[in-house]
């Protein structure tokens, strides 16, 4: 990115997310399903002391903390918990956007060791939007007792992205959380995220859309997940986008205009 | 720009075009997510595996009791006297060692100031303003809190909240509310104003803005030393002393549950009238009960709670009492500025049981709860009797020499528990609602409930004899 | 995929019983949220508790307990297994 394009971004991100990052700065999202542990994780990484409690819905209100790795910082973004990004409520809306407009370097997807599957799902939805993501499964030491059993190579290799087991609350795989984070944020690692796999007439309609969302968009978004989003009638995230593409993308239409 | 030559597109386009493809496969939407999930599925499945043991563990054991027809309720209430006793019993020695310390310092410092020769007046807004309203809300405030909020984070990271929420959706049901309400009323213990924001995570708006109207209706960290001081010198002062700190507990606990009870009414009457509507859907999520981490619950709440409060202390307290300090003492003919107000609030609030100076400090207290207690005993102290406040004991006489009765100590107790909330939770409540007339009915609904309800108790007790 | 009739409201099933669900006749954020928790057609679903009152009651969906209202829970069509 051009300097002047950096600072466009650091605008915006302190526009509409109230978010202050400092040059050189790398942003990092922290997602998840409510109570997975984000808040212990972001704490636990930042040395902060956001709340946390044994409820969904403890963390409603981002919280932001830094904090240094090899000499590079980070700037982390306790997103609200949810089950879903498919914005059906201001929390979703508000993580949703974020990850999607807000462009962090890295998004940490936690997910719950004891139900992976529910968590999944929400790993899946993110690694639409974005490739790089790093997956922590959290509360691992919660699954052993369960005597859950959970092969992270596996995971990762069918993810195609990093996969970390982590026992936040013991500071259990921070370090090579940490390490993640760094190789994700500065290039070193290139994911290759599974794609989703749709029935036949969900893929139909996305091909249907397409070519047209992708001429939209560019290359700025994810056109399969837009063409999902605008195929699922979420009119929160048309107004979104629609808001997005003026502030990003109007410059370059007035000139087609214009041409 | 040799690429924009192709005709534009716009996003209106592409959504009538989406629209129509909807159209077509209306339950587009739910396959969506159902082949997410699928891959989910896919995915999860191979990488793991599970030895199913006794799945029924002590888990379920627990749910058993906490949520038990026959002991589920009483399990509640039994918990939160026991945290109150707990609290008022172990508060009472810190606090005693806080107040003998700062008011040794503050006999230190009136002696440096007389030796550095300073003016009255600054001595007085100084030391016996800014220094001793302080001093009283470290003294009253933080013992109790330090040791209220570790308790209660021990159950919340249990996850016994959720399970509060289980047991009584059906109450909040009836009044069409969202049982969730009960998660931000638990939040509204620590600060109301971080209660009203937690109302977020009730999804229906017309049952959030309940929620936010009602939070007030549990008394927060600035209130309880209030209740908590009053219940003990008062109710418990009624019995034989092995019984006090019993029948103090019983009394905030009775209290917590009348609040309780008031935002059921309150909630009720408002689904039935200006927030009308029936109750949506409540989806609530019982997570596995976790083993709290006691040295970092521990630690970390008693941190938490103890710079939160010196920080209100030294915000609001030390500036409140300079002013009230400056009132009680400047003199307008022989009454002074703080004489006048009270005794033009006299006849008003006599009416609901309590003397002027109260009702004014409730007034000045309106910043934040924590100052009131510390104004009043300012406006008591000024204005006669000079008399030192160490102990509970000397406090109960100062209230006492101000004709304080058992009713004056009910009627405050009720006022407080509610009346308007404070200046940072209505902001709150403007920031979250964004609207000035549901920020305006967040301050008129409880203020008026408080002073109909101070007005039947101190009616009826008096024409009743009682005092 | 089974007719209408062998289906009941997840609302009448008994504690300790398993089902599967059929169908949601629900609408809006409810039928999303219900929807994301991953009660999809097709997952097995298994009562484990009432509340005090009797309502909401606590069901294990994918390893975790969600509790619903019985209103929203009778327009949750399920097939007893
Ligand atoms: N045993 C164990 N407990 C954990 C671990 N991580 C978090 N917890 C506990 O899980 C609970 C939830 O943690 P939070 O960090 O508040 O979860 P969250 O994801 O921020 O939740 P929301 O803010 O509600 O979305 C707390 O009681 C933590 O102490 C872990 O690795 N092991
Ligand atoms: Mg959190």
């Amino acid at each position: 990115m051009s300097n002047s394009t950096i600072e466009e971004h650091q605008n915006f991100l302190s526009e509409h997310f109230g978010i202050t990052t400092t040059p050189g700065q790398f942003t990092v999202a922290l997602a998840g399903n409510p109570n997975v542990g984000k808040s212990t994780v972001f704490n636990a990484l930042t040395g902060l002391h956001q709340h946390t409690g044994n409820w969904p819905g403890k963390t409603v209100d981002n919280a932001q903390g830094s904090f240094t790795y090899l000499d590079r910082s980070f700037l982390m973004i306790d997103l609200p918990g949810t089950y879903s990004i498919l914005a059906h409520t201001v929390e979703e809306q508000v993580a949703r956007d974020f990850i999607c407009f807000g462009k962090p370097d890295a998004t940490l997807v936690v997910l719950d060791a004891t139900c992976l599957e529910r968590n999944l799902n929400l790993a899946l939805q993110v690694m639409e939007i974005t490739p790089k993501i790093i997956v922590c499964v959290n509360l691992i030491d919660e699954a052993e007792k369960k005597n859950i059993k959970i092969d992270i190579s596996a995971l990762q290799k069918d993810l195609g992205v990093p996969v970390v087991a982590t026992a936040a609350r013991n500071g259990k795989g921070l370090g090579t959380l940490r390490q993640k984070l760094y190789e994700m944020s500065t290039g070193l690692c290139t994911p290759a995220p599974r794609q989703i796999n749709y029935s036949s007439e969900v893929e139909n309609a996305i091909q249907q859309l397409l070519p047209k969302v992708s001429r939209l968009i560019g290359s700025n978004l994810n056109p399969r997940w837009v063409a999902l989003r605008l195929l699922d009638g979420d009119q929160a995230f048309i107004n979104s986008i629609s808001q997005y593409l003026d502030f990003d993308l109007h410059p370059t239409r007035l000139q087609e205009v214009a041409v | 720009m040799s690429a924009a030559i192709k005709p534009m597109i716009t996003l209106e386009e592409i959504c009538t075009e989406a629209e129509k493809i909807r159209l077509s496969n209306p339950n587009l939407g739910d396959t969506i997510v159902s082949d997410i999930y699928q891959n989910a599925e896919m995915i999860a499945g191979p990488a793991v595996s599970k030895n199913s043991t006794d799945s029924r563990s002590w888990d379920y054991k627990l749910d058993d009791v906490l949520t038990s027809r026959l002991f589920g309720y009483p399990i509640m209430f039994a918990l939160l006297s026991v945290i109150f006793w707990i609290t008022i019993a172990g508060a009472n020695v810190p606090s005693q060692m806080i107040a003998d310390t700062l008011f040794a310092f503050q006999d230190q410092l009136l002696i440096w100031f007389e030796l550095a020769g300073a003016p009255t007046w600054l001595t007085g807004i100084v030391v016996l303003g800014m220094f001793r309203g302080l001093a009283w809300v470290i003294a009253v405030m933080l013992p109790p809190m330090a040791i209220f909020f570790p308790l209660f984070t021990l159950l919340e990271d249990l996850g016994y909240l959720p399970r509060v929420a289980f047991n009584l959706d059906n109450m909040f049901k009836k009044c069409r509310a969202c049982g969730k309400q009960i998660l931000t009323m638990c939040m509204g213990f620590g600060c109301n104003a971080a209660g009203v924001v937690s109302c977020r995570i009730i999804d229906s708006p017309r049952e959030r803005l309940i929620a936010v109207l009602t939070n007030n209706f549990v008394p927060c960290n600035g209130r309880f030393p209030t209740l908590i001081a009053i219940a003990t010198i008062f109710m418990g002062g009624m019995v034989v002393s092995e019984l006090q700190t019993a029948v103090a507990s019983l009394v905030v606990t009775s209290l917590v549950v009348l609040g309780i009870f008031v935002t059921f009414a309150v909630s009720w009457a408002l689904s039935h009238t200006l927030l009308k509507g029936e109750a949506s859907s409540m989806v609530l999520e019982l997570p596995p009960y976790r083993k709290p981490q006691l040295g970092a619950i521990f630690y970390r709440s008693l941190i938490d709670r103890t710079i939160f409060v010196l920080k209100r202390a030294i915000i609001m307290a030390a500036p409140a009492g300079a002013i009230t300090w400056m009132l009680a003492n400047i003199y307008i003919g022989e009454i002074s500025i703080i004489g006048y107000l009270a005794a033009w609030l006299q006849p008003f609030a006599y009416a609901i049981g309590l003397d002027g100076f109260i009702l004014l400090a409730f007034i000045l207290g309106l910043p934040a709860n924590e100052i009131v207690m510390p104004i009043l005993l300012m406006c008591y102290l000024s204005a006669g009797q000079m008399m030192e406040f160490g102990t509970l004991e000397e406090l109960r006489d100062i209230l006492i020499n101000n004709n304080w009765t058992w009713l004056t100590a009910v009627c405050t107790m009720l006022f407080c528990l509610l009346h308007w909330p404070c200046t940072t939770a209505l902001l709150s409540a403007y920031k979250e609602t964004g609207s000035k007339k549901w920020t305006f009915l967040t301050f008129l609904i409880p203020t008026v409930i408080a002073f109909i309800v101070c007005f039947i108790v101190a009616q009826s007790a008096r024409l009743l004899n009682l005092v | 995929m089974n007719t209408a009739l062998t289906t009941i409201p997840l609302s009448t099933l008994g504690i300790g019983s398993v089902c599967q669900i059929v169908s949601l006749n629900l609408q809006g954020l409810l039928r999303r949220r219900i929807l994301d928790l991953g009660m999809v057609p097709g997952t097995p679903v298994q009562c484990i508790r009432k509340s005090p009152a009797g309502d909401p009651v606590a069901y294990m969906v994918r390893d975790t307990l969600i509790a619903l209202r019985s209103e929203d829970a009778s327009q949750i069509h399920v097939n007893p297994m």
